[in-house]
């Protein structure tokens, strides 16, 4: 770990200001995972400017949806009373990553900037073009059973962990955020990016700006909804392949569909073309299967990951089911509904 | 109870009852110090530096950039490492199996990923792992090899045996011949992971450098002796110029047997910079020494249509470093469980470029039963055998490897009370015929088997005026119980209450024992502090007898019994003189004993001495996404007497949630490209949590052992040997596939890849 200068401003525009003045300065909120970025000696910033004095803690009625602070805990999300019943989807993938104990330190803002969990970009023995532009891709022909199977490049495999952003994708929330060129609203399919030949840029994200809130658009899937988490051990591991499906029904009938998926790429995984196949169609197995059918015609397996496109395929339909029947999967008792 | 472990003096009171840790108030408020807590005044901060290769050269090692941070003290290479002893054997602590043990900084070569090339010594722990950082090394890499499936073909048989492994025993009958002939065959490959044993207290030592030049070692180990012993031979020491303490260990398993690199390095320092020095690892660091290394095995039965068997083989290759032939028991148990007039067993080693690997909690038997218990399984299945009744048919009441009566087993009643608890008479035994919902259901069982060892340990005792004892001796509590027993035979052998008896451990001023481990611990050092206890009490009969108008004059020392902290006449307990008392008139300022406690050398003559289990699991499975959840565990225990039901249960517990782990999650995942495990955290090397433990239950059935005077057997492994084969069986059960790769994760279950 290196040794960094450590700064708290109390307002936004102080920290804009302190983040534009030096590259390699970084925010700092619950410290989840920059510390141990920084223990690695993956993350090397000069300055550390610790925004939890900023005032982004609310949660807030806004436009018929609510705005989330960017350092609204993961916990404190989860647990709102208007999260929960109008936004249960976001609830449960929150509750779906991690353990009390780090979504009490988490923010909301920093579950969307948090690092792959790719082991090469942890072992500063090993190359990675996101770690090390330039350097390679150790999990290509590696350890890759956690890698994407989507977006990849021949650059970088590596997937975003985070379980809240999956269902903030397919709630179509949009990030909120300030910078030196003033405020900007970015939707959440437009926040990640995909690797490409730049892995070391994990956002859209212009140098120098801040995240201030998450808005979620008024609600529509409190009741259709459900998050699917399937992973390596019940608890405290990444999603091998998430999937966060909300549906909107006329009897049996889909209204509208929403699906993203987690694990699998770079960024939460929407398929615009599976969602408007399954507009229109019957809530059956059959449509269900049809959308993961084309969903997973695109998935490109890594050496030891091929699995994943049939679990990804499964659990598509699985979450559908569960969306459908309105029994959404529950993420204290582990078995799946 | 026909066995008493102390039929004269004193009566069970404490041993036996569910009794908490002793030590469980210093642990819940930080009390209880931990290798890496020790401080001293002058005390400095060392970081390693770790191979960024498995195997190959340093050609370059530039400190300058770490040597310039102030407050760094020193930058260690092998460029400038002062002198340690030149021979490898005195490098050899006392489990060191045959070969050269690795030493720190010893060269430019580089054996393993991952091994220490430089230690940076700084004022404080944040500029030593700062400058830490700055060291830059480059390396002529050469290709490791470190995929044991690669490297079977270069299997070897070890020419040197390691102390205390026995070899697989000869050949019996005609294996071949009869698993030629044999009406029923079952045989298959059996793989397994890698796993590390990841206590949650790193290794870590601090080096007090005393005044006198003396060293006060605080060390992360199972046995400070072993410790001393190695700090002294390494570096020319004199045994009285080194003391080592470790007097609580954040679990071991196993990874705390040996001195670890880090002790040598905070030692190298400490004597190089006349200082005293604190080394701890990290947790990737955790990858960079031993583990339990993954055997290929292939089991074959043959049987006939009753299931009888006619033909066993058990063959297993497993991996070693370059330059140790690290060995353990694999094969052996598939012997000793069955009888079978024809067996062939056989074990080898290959060479990877790893670490050595080394004892890993029920070192060889978790790997080797997990083969045979699957295998029996399979066999079960293939005669149309409900699995008990197979291994009933099979049950041998001698050990066929040395032909030799078992001093006790009671793994029938293993067997049938755990059956009983877990309700496997409700079992249908056809695959896929269990189904909750979207989930199938499995249930399977299978046998666990350890040996039920003693060690040469000696312990003493020391009766104050007050009438407060104080025992103790060098061994180590692993977090298993030790001091908790320990002062229950202590209170009991002399009828004091447990308050009055303090129990000391980890300090190589006591009395010598060896490390803690191979479940030998109860055994061994409760028998040595009953003894010390006994010759306490021995001596103060003598003087109670001898005091004037004593009421116990005319009284032989078999007709007292010590309670409430008095000698009283048997069955007359107004007959009797406090201990304190006795002190007091005697004007006896205290008593002391020492005890010593080995192996029965008429019983190892006459009977093999082995603990064994039955373990019944229940899993379920969603067809579809092939997630697992392991709903319930039994697992009955025939494991001698039990000293404390409560410490006794929390150690098998243990050893089961270890043991789903190995079923289910544990791998270390290595990159055989660059021979690195690169799943080396916690977050990625999964062990399980809270949510993949449900019901689990422990039954000790009651067993009569006559290997020490405590009858009793040891628990630090049986309580997770058969666990991955019994859940693994029921993985069949419940969905009708055979999966012989451990660990069972989803993909396997659903057939993907």
């Amino acid at each position: 770990m290196n040794r960094f200068d450590y700064v708290r401003p109390d307002t936004v525009a102080e920290a804009v200001q302190a983040l534009g003045a030096d590259p390699g300065a970084r925010f700092i909120a619950g410290g989840t995972n920059l510390i141990d970025l920084m223990k690695y000696d993956v993350e090397r910033p000069g300055r550390l400017i610790d925004i939890t004095r900023l005032p982004l803690r609310q949660i807030e009625e806004r436009d018929g949806g609510l705005r989330i602070g960017a350092l609204a805990t993961n916990a404190t999300v989860a647990y709102d009373a208007r999260v929960r019943e109008r936004y249960p989807l976001l609830s449960s993938a929150i509750l779906a990553g991690a353990t009390a104990q780090l979504r009490n330190a988490a923010s909301t803002g920093g579950n969307l900037l948090q690092r792959t969990r790719c082991y090469y970009f942890y072992d500063t023995a090993t190359p990675c073009n996101k770690r090390e532009p330039g350097s390679g891709c150790g999990a290509i022909g590696g350890v890759n059973r956690i890698h994407a199977i989507f977006g990849a490049s021949a650059h970088c495999i590596a997937t975003h962990p985070s379980d809240m952003a999956v269902a903030l994708a397919a709630l179509e929330a949009v990030v909120q955020v300030s910078g030196p060129s003033g405020e900007r609203s970015i939707p959440l399919a437009e926040f990640h990016r995909l690797p490409g030949d730049d892995p070391a840029r994990d956002t859209t994200l212009a140098p120098g700006e801040i995240i201030v809130a998450v808005d979620l658009p008024p609600p529509a899937f409190a009741t259709h909804y459900t998050y699917l988490k399937l992973r390596d051990r019940l608890s405290y591991a990444f999603a091998l392949v998430s999937v966060a499906a909300a549906l909107e029904l006329d009897g049996t009938t889909i209204r509208t569909a929403r699906l993203a998926l987690g694990g699998v790429a770079h960024k939460p995984w929407r398929n615009a073309q599976a969602e408007a196949l399954l507009q229109g169609k019957p809530a059956t197995r059959e449509t269900f299967q049809a959308a993961a059918d084309l969903i997973v015609a695109e998935a490109k397996p890594q050496s030891t990951n091929g699995f994943k496109i049939e679990l990804a395929r499964r659990a598509i339909v699985r979450g559908l089911e569960q969306a459908a029947a309105g029994t959404p999967q529950s993420q204290s008792d582990k078995r799946i509904q | 109870m026909t066995v008493q472990f102390s039929p004269a003096a004193g009566h069970d009171r404490f041993v036996g009852r569910a009794i908490s840790r002793v030590d469980g108030p210093a642990k819940v408020t930080g009390l209880a110090k931990y290798a890496g807590e020790f401080t001293a005044l002058d005390l400095a901060y060392g970081v390693v530096v770790s191979s960024a290769i498995a195997k190959g050269r340093i050609t370059g090692i530039d400190t300058a950039a770490a040597e310039a941070v102030p407050g760094v003290l020193k930058v260690l290479t092998h460029e400038n490492r002062p002198a340690t002893s030149t021979k490898p054997e005195d490098y050899q602590d006392a489990v060191a199996p045959p070969g050269a043990p690795f030493q720190a900084l010893a060269s430019d070569r580089i054996a393993f990923s991952g091994q220490p090339v430089a230690l940076v010594v700084a004022e404080d722990f944040e500029t030593a792992r700062y400058a830490a950082a700055l060291v830059r090394v480059t390396y002529a890499t050469e290709r490791p090899h470190t995929d044991i499936t690669a490297q079977a073909d270069a299997a070897y048989d070890p020419p040197m045996k390691r102390a205390g492994i026995k070899p697989p025993p000869e050949p019996w009958g005609d294996a071949a011949k009869a698993l030629e002939a044999a009406e029923v065959r079952v045989g298959a490959e059996f793989r397994m992971a890698d796993e590390h044993h990841n206590p949650m207290e790193p290794h870590a030592s601090t080096v007090i450098v005393e005044k006198d030049g003396t060293y006060t070692v605080y060390d992360k180990v199972q046995g400070v002796s072993n410790t001393h012993d190695y700090i002294t031979s390494a570096f020319g020491l004199k045994p009285e110029q080194v003391r080592v303490l470790n007097p609580y260990l954040g679990g071991g398993f196993g990874s705390g047997l040996r001195p670890q690199y880090q002790l040598f390095l905070a030692m190298l320092a400490a004597r190089d910079l006349r200082r005293s020095v604190r080394v701890t690892l990290t947790r990737d660091q955790m990858w960079s020494f031993t583990y339990r290394s993954e055997a290929v095995q292939i089991v074959a039965l043959g049987a006939d249509r009753s299931g009888k068997l006619t033909a066993l083989r058990h063959d297993a290759v497993q991996g070693t470093s370059q330059f140790e032939d690290y060995q353990e028991v694999v094969v052996n148990w598939s012997g000793v469980l069955y009888e079978c007039d024809n067996v062939a067993l056989t074990y080898s080693l290959t060479k990877l470029d790893t670490p050595t690997p080394g004892d890993m909690r029920a070192p060889g038997a978790v790997t080797g039963v997990y083969a045979i218990e699957t295998a029996m399984d399979e066999l079960a299945y293939a005669t149309g055998q409900d699995p008990i009744a197979l291994r009933l048919k099979n049950y041998t009441e001698r050990d066929p490897t040395e032909d030799k009566p078992f001093g006790s087993k009671a793994l029938r009643d293993c067997f049938r009370q755990g059956a009983e608890r877990f309700g496997w008479a409700r079992r249908d035994p056809a695959p896929r015929s269990m189904r909750e919902g979207r989930e199938l259901v499995g249930w399977g069982m299978a046998t666990g088997i350890w040996e039920s060892m003693m060690m040469q340990s000696s312990a003493h005792a020391v009766l104050g005026a007050d009438g407060r004892l104080e025992v103790g001796n060098s061994t180590g509590d692993l977090g298993t119980g030790t001091y908790t027993i320990l002062t229950q035979i202590a209170a009991d052998t002399l009828g004091l209450p447990m308050e009055h008896v303090t129990t000391k451990l980890g300090d190589t001023r006591l009395a010598q024992a060896p490390v803690a481990g191979g479940s030998w611990t109860a055994a061994s050092s409760g028998t040595a502090v009953m003894k010390a206890c006994r010759a306490i009490a021995e001596q103060a009969f003598k003087l109670a007898r001898g005091m004037e108008n004593s009421v116990l004059a005319n009284v032989d020392f078999e007709r007292v019994v010590f309670t409430n902290g008095r000698i009283e006449l048997a069955g007359d307990p107004g007959t009797g003189i406090a201990l304190t008392e006795v002190l007091r008139a005697t004007g006896t300022e205290r008593l002391e004993a020492t005890g010593d406690a080995g192996p029965d050398k008429d019983f190892a003559q006459n009977y093999e001495a082995y603990t064994h289990s039955a373990i019944f699991a229940e899993v379920k499975i969603d067809e579809e996404l092939g997630q697992i959840r392991c709903t319930r565990i039994v697992s009955a225990i025939a494991a001698g007497k039990i000293l404390n039901l409560k410490t006794a249960r929390s150690q098998i517990l243990g050893g089961i949630v270890m043991g789903i782990g190995s079923a289910l999650h544990e791998e270390s995942m290595l990159d055989h490209r660059i021979g690195r495990f690169m799943n080396h955290n916690l977050g990625e090397y999964h062990v399980p949590v809270n949510a993949d433990i449900h019901d689990i239950a422990v039954i000790f059935v009651d067993e009569e052992d006559k290997a020490n005077p405590l009858g009793v057997k040891g628990l630090g492994e049986i309580g997770i040997v058969g666990v991955a084969a019994a859940i693994g069986n029921a993985v069949f059960h419940a969905t009708g596939q055979r999966i012989r790769h451990l660990p069972i994760t989803l993909d396997k279950v659903i057939g993907a890849d």
